[in-house]
């Protein structure tokens, strides 16, 4: 029997066996971490004021669930991060497009935003709550202004770094400008504006978990702060896992966006297998 | 706004496409073009005639590119007559196909007919790759995106097909293939042809005339008699070869003069 023969199945049975035990070993440093938090509390090192047990956060997380306190504030916080995206992102692209794709639009918006960003945007919830209040406005904002200029960025350099080789060929065949836009220069730009995504989910949750702590009377970090003055810190934690899930699942949403958007790199096309 | 007017200009000012005498595909006089103070092209006269295959030899920075590109219409002529037909195509050294557009619509890509898919396709097909049709650019072969660069070229069915070294970054093997293949389309669609090459056996294996560009002028324009299809060693072929790596500066064992 020839080598080739016998390899080619092995490989096949091989690939559908992987899937679990990648799975086993990406859990195993998380796992191992649980145990240790398990042993130390158990032993008395900590103490049961200020760490709890693993036990005891797992029973409050489904406490949360069960007495209905959860879904209500993930889904307002979910609500203002989609809003805060939805507006500072669209701003981003319209104000990056804008002056990525014209001298006069560059000459009018570009030093404006650049000098907008280098203002850490946090430095203005004072002035947010004077002028907002405290209601859903000034969180969105925060919010907003934090994913704007990650996209804006990312999207306005990658505009420019389009192929100019590719531009000229696209010229050669007939293309018009608007064209040329359409079928060479946003397509080249979507990586870097995948880039921008990512870098703007970043900082969504970071101005969404500031917003809340400063005040808020719903959403995740309303539970947390909430659960500190109950010295409650089985729900501290609680809340610190519900912001780690949220950053895995948008990150593999991107991830997913990615392999959909750019289903033409070989990468992706070998990740998808034949 | 003026959109992009900085990397891609529609049509270079000076280049007249349109209208060419029956006579000549391509005709050019007192074609001077500077770059700063390097003076590329000096006063340059060129005619090619429609159906001809022409090569276009000279040294590395002599100014092929930039002739070529002059006639593409992707540069400027600001001094002298630059006259091409309308439907020219160009094939550069690198396939420049689209990445994120599969191989049919890369070819069918600014074809204003109704059938673009088809005819696109049907072009494919032509240069061998009617199987790799909905591929991603990305995972041919170099030898194999650049037929498909040749076929969005033909798809347009060009008067002028320019070529900027189109195969100078393929190995041997497929490279001999290719030029048989440019020579049988050539034979089959019959637009003039100007091939940009730095290979002075390309050029006598494929071309009716081969152009020397030195120091901004045609230093040398031959006319090549051998029968087709033509082979390397065949009677004459050494003379012309030697011949035209004279004017190059370069003699047969590789040392320049
Ligand atoms: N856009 C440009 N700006 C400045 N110099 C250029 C530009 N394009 C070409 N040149 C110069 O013109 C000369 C001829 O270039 P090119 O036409 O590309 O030569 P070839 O194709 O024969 O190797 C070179 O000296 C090159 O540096
Ligand atoms: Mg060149």
């Amino acid at each position: 029997m020839s080598v080739s023969l016998t390899a080619l199945p092995a490989t096949g049975t091989m690939r559908r066996r992987f899937v679990p035990v990648r799975l086993l070993r990406q859990l195993m440093v998380p796992g191992a971490i649980i145990a240790l938090w398990y042993a130390l509390t158990v032993h008395g090192y900590f103490d049961a004021q200020t760490m709890p047990t693993p036990q005891a956060v797992g029973l409050s997380f489904w406490q949360l669930i069960v007495t209905g306190q959860m879904w209500p504030n993930l889904l307002i916080s979910l609500q203002r991060v989609a809003l805060g995206l939805a507006f500072g992102g669209s701003l981003g692209i319209i104000l990056a497009l804008a002056s990525s794709l014209s001298r006069f639009g560059e000459d009018s918006i570009d030093a404006t935003v650049q000098m907008a960003r280098t203002l850490p945007h946090l430095a203005l919830i004072p002035l947010m709550i004077l002028w907002f209040g405290i209601g859903e406005t000034p969180k969105i904002v925060l919010i907003a202004l934090g994913s704007l200029f990650p996209i804006y960025l990312n999207l306005f350099s990658a505009v420019r770094a389009a192929d100019p080789k590719l531009i000229e060929a696209a010229s050669t065949l007939g293309l018009s400008h608007v064209e040329t836009i359409f079928h060479v220069i946003l397509p080249a730009a979507v990586p870097g504006f995948l880039v921008g995504l990512r870098q703007a989910l970043g900082a969504s949750w970071i101005s969404l978990v500031v917003a809340e702590q400063i005040n808020a009377s719903s959403g995740i970090g309303y539970l947390v702060m909430n659960a500190r003055d109950f010295l409650r810190t089985d729900i501290i934690f609680d809340g610190l896992i519900v912001y780690a899930l949220l950053g895995l699942a948008t990150d593999q949403a991107v991830r997913a966006l990615e392999r959909y958007l750019l289903a033409w790199r070989p990468s992706i096309i070998a990740a998808k297998g034949a | 706004m003026n959109m992009l007017t900085e990397i891609a200009p529609a049509q270079a000012p000076g280049v007249t496409p349109g209208v060419t005498g029956e006579k000549f595909a391509v005709e050019v006089r007192g074609l001077t073009r500077e770059f700063g103070t390097n003076s590329v092209l000096r006063n340059l006269d060129l005619q090619l005639r429609p159906g001809e295959f022409t090569a276009l030899l000279g040294r590395s920075g002599s100014g092929k590119s930039t002739l070529l590109r002059t006639l593409a219409g992707l540069d400027a002529a600001p001094e002298g007559t630059v006259t091409v037909p309308a439907a020219r195509a160009v094939v550069f050294q690198e396939p420049r196909l689209l990445p994120w557009k599969r191989v049919w619509q890369n070819v069918a890509l600014g074809l204003r007919v109704k059938d673009a898919r088809k005819r696109a396709e049907e072009a494919l097909e032509e240069v061998g790759l009617g199987h790799r049709l909905k591929a991603w650019p990305l995972t041919l072969s170099g030898g194999e995106a650049q037929r498909a660069a040749l076929a969005r070229a033909l798809v347009r069915s060009p008067k002028l097909l320019l070529l900027d070294e189109p195969f100078a970054a393929l190995d041997a093997l497929t490279r001999l293939r290719m030029q048989a293949m440019v020579a049988a389309l050539w034979q089959a669609h019959q637009p003039a042809v100007l091939l940009v090459t730095h290979d002075v056996d390309e050029a006598v294996l494929l071309a009716d005339r081969i152009l020397v560009l030195d120091h901004g002028r045609i230093a040398l324009d031959l006319t090549v008699e051998l029968p087709r299809p033509r082979r390397h060693g065949a009677p004459g072929f050494n003379a012309l070869r030697a011949k035209l790596l004279d004017a190059l500066g370069v003699r047969e064992d590789g040392a320049t003069v």
